[in-house]
């Protein structure tokens, strides 16, 4: 009973929190976001803890049998993703709390945030198809508003193409599960993974499963589909660009991993291989792009499309070392990237620009922002002894593998531009001569400064202590490839 | 009326891209618009094209040999709702944007990307 909840309130909280406090004042809003983040966060931590001792575990909504209703479903993967993405909001809406304008926190920004959260929680915990659909829908809907929050022109721009690609993605994404509802008869994920592998492959099958990855592709900005990312992400305040490089993009290549393991449980040899060059070609493309960009948050922009190819490499290898590296990535990268936006985030404070040439000499004026950019940007870049180091090098020892060379060498030249541009932001905005007087001289609001600060920390534990995360990863990775578990739980029987 | 319905859900699709590639705005609101749809009518299509036999009879008769599938029907049903209101989202933001843009030309809205 306790455990079935715990598969529901993830999604319950928020979206409770945001309905009721909606007719509020922004004061009421803002203690009820806080109130439902911290409901969700136990929860979820609940969650991760249950999932974390091997079991997977469902509930079927409303008591309809499995490939009827709607199923519910936590494993490793889901309940570690769950939580990393929970802890990570919680402490960027308390950020924003004071690093965004008043005015845009009063255009409902709080409610909105729940029903974003609430909208990738039951994109992770969902069994079924279709209903990945609806909260699909659900979070679009909710970053469609907070990208545009205000207003401004670029935002209006950037939003238009972001919310123009994302529904192109959601109609593929129908078309997918049309195709795949015609030939199988079946939308619950565990019984068409049974089912398919049962029936011999079809045209239609290959079709959907194809329309379904490009959905995601689209959704998870690989190459050569991520131009809406780099001309939206950064045009919102820092703070809504940290939530959405630690939610929206994961949740795409979640699916991904998620329905490939489940629908392909023996890929063909063509698909991996072009997967493999879609991740290096990711990887490559996004870190150029980064490396010629001069000011910070459209920098990290670029970053983030880097980031996923890394991600899409961990499962176009498929194999426990491959999911394993891209599964620790995934935690750490929407840590290390949360805490360079909201670096971003003080310095656009401070300065009213996010432009690496207009900015200087933060070294000597904030030193602990300065320290926590460093430990944010090197665990990026995957210097030991922080967290990226050691997804790099798992990752790396699984293209070794697979000996998939090319896929080897991308990973490793995209590392050393990455930290290239990790110190041009370093050497631009803290260390050079200060070029221009700061603008707000009043100190680092308390809720700024912990939120930045606990992340920076955060990045520097999941170096230092790698092993427990490394471990879940592979115990999630495991299940992953394995899928008698998964299958078990949601449909019964042996 | 199969083949009917295949090359309707073809127009379809390859009107909504062809709307969709134009430089105008809304010509690309339109595409979007189109392009739900035909996502839509390719799922009705996977019901099962039978007329005039519902699935619930009444007690006693016998039900008939072939019926349409509703769970298609029901899945279009909660697509439409979404895709009605992500476009009616998507009117307001392409008029705020023209408005702020002072053009209908999709090329030239380049500011958030200098």
């Amino acid at each position: 009973m306790i455990r079935e909840m715990l598969l529901v309130l993830p999604v319950l909280v928020p979206l409770a929190a945001a309905i009721l406090s909606v007719p509020g004042s922004l004061v009421l809003q803002r203690r009820a976001a806080m109130v439902g983040l911290t409901g969700h966060l136990v929860a979820s931590m609940l969650l991760l803890a249950v999932a974390a001792r091997g079991e997977v575990f469902a509930v079927q909504l409303a008591a309809w049998p499995a490939p009827f209703g709607i199923t519910f479903v936590a494993d490793t993967f889901s309940g570690l993703l769950l939580a990393s993405m929970s802890l990570i909001t919680w402490l960027v809406l308390l950020h924003s709390t004071a690093s965004i304008p008043e005015r845009l926190q009063r255009l409902t920004f709080f409610p909105l945030a729940m029903v974003l959260l609430a909208g990738v929680s039951g994109a992770l915990l969902t069994g079924d198809l279709f209903n990945l659909y609806v909260w699909f829908e659900v979070l679009l809907m909710a970053s469609f508003i907070l990208l545009t929050l205000g207003a401004e022109r670029p935002q209006l721009e950037g939003g238009l193409k972001y919310v123009a690609l994302n529904l192109i993605a959601s109609a593929f994404f129908l078309t997918g599960v049309g195709l795949l509802y015609g030939s199988t008869g079946t939308l619950n994920l565990a019984d068409l993974s049974r089912r398919t592998s049962e029936l011999p492959l079809s045209f239609p099958r290959i079709a959907a499963v194809l329309f379904l990855l490009l959905s995601f592709g689209i959704k998870a900005a690989v190459f050569p589909l991520f131009g809406w990312l780099p001309a939206s992400y950064h045009t919102p305040p820092a703070a809504i660009a940290a939530l959405f490089s630690a939610l929206l993009t994961k949740v795409g290549v979640y699916s991904m991993i998620r329905v490939g393991t489940l629908l392909l449980p023996q890929p063909p040899e063509a698909l991996t291989n072009a997967l493999l060059g879609v991740a290096g070609l990711t990887m490559v493309t996004g870190v150029l792009g980064a490396v010629a960009q001069t000011e910070m948050k459209r920098l990290l922009s670029f970053h983030i499309v880097s980031q996923i190819g890394y991600l899409v490499l961990g499962f176009a290898l498929y194999s426990v070392a491959g999911l394993t590296g891209a599964i620790y990535f995934f935690v750490h990268v929407s840590v290390a990237k949360a805490v360079l936006f909201l670096v971003a985030g003080e310095l656009e404070r401070q300065y009213r620009t996010t432009d690496l040439t207009e900015l200087g000499g933060s070294y000597r004026t904030s030193p602990t922002l300065a320290a926590a950019c460093f430990v944010g940007a090197m665990g990026l870049a995957g210097l030991p002894p922080l967290s990226g180091f050691f997804a790099k090098l798992q990752l790396v020892v699984a293209t070794l593998e697979r000996e998939a060379f090319f896929s080897l060498v991308a990973a490793l030249l995209v590392s050393m531009l990455t930290l290239f541009s990790m110190c041009k932001i370093w050497a631009e905005a803290f260390w050079k001569a200060p070029t221009s007087a700061r603008v707000a001289a009043e100190d680092w609001p308390p809720a700024m400064r912990f939120a930045t600060v606990g992340l920076a920390l955060l990045t520097l534990l999941l170096g230092t202590f790698a092993e427990p995360l490394m471990t879940l990863a592979q115990q999630a990775a495991e299940q992953l490839l394995d899928r008698q578990a998964y299958l078990q739980a949601v449909l019964g029987g042996p | 009326m199969q083949a009917f319905l295949a090359i309707t859900i073809g127009c379809l699709y390859a009107g909504a891209f062809y709307l969709m590639l134009r430089r105008s705005i809304v010509k690309l609101l339109l595409g979007l618009g189109l392009l739900g749809h035909a996502a839509n009518l390719l799922i009705f299509a996977t019901s099962g094209l039978v007329r005039f036999a519902p699935i619930m009879t009444e007690p006693g008769a016998a039900t008939p040999p072939r019926v349409a599938d509703p769970v298609p029907q029901a899945l279009i049903l909660t697509a439409i709702v979404i895709s009605f209101g992500v476009l009616a989202f998507s009117v307001v933001l392409i008029k705020l944007t023209a408005a702020a843009a002072r053009t209908d030309d999709v090329d030239s809205l380049r500011t958030s990307e200098m």
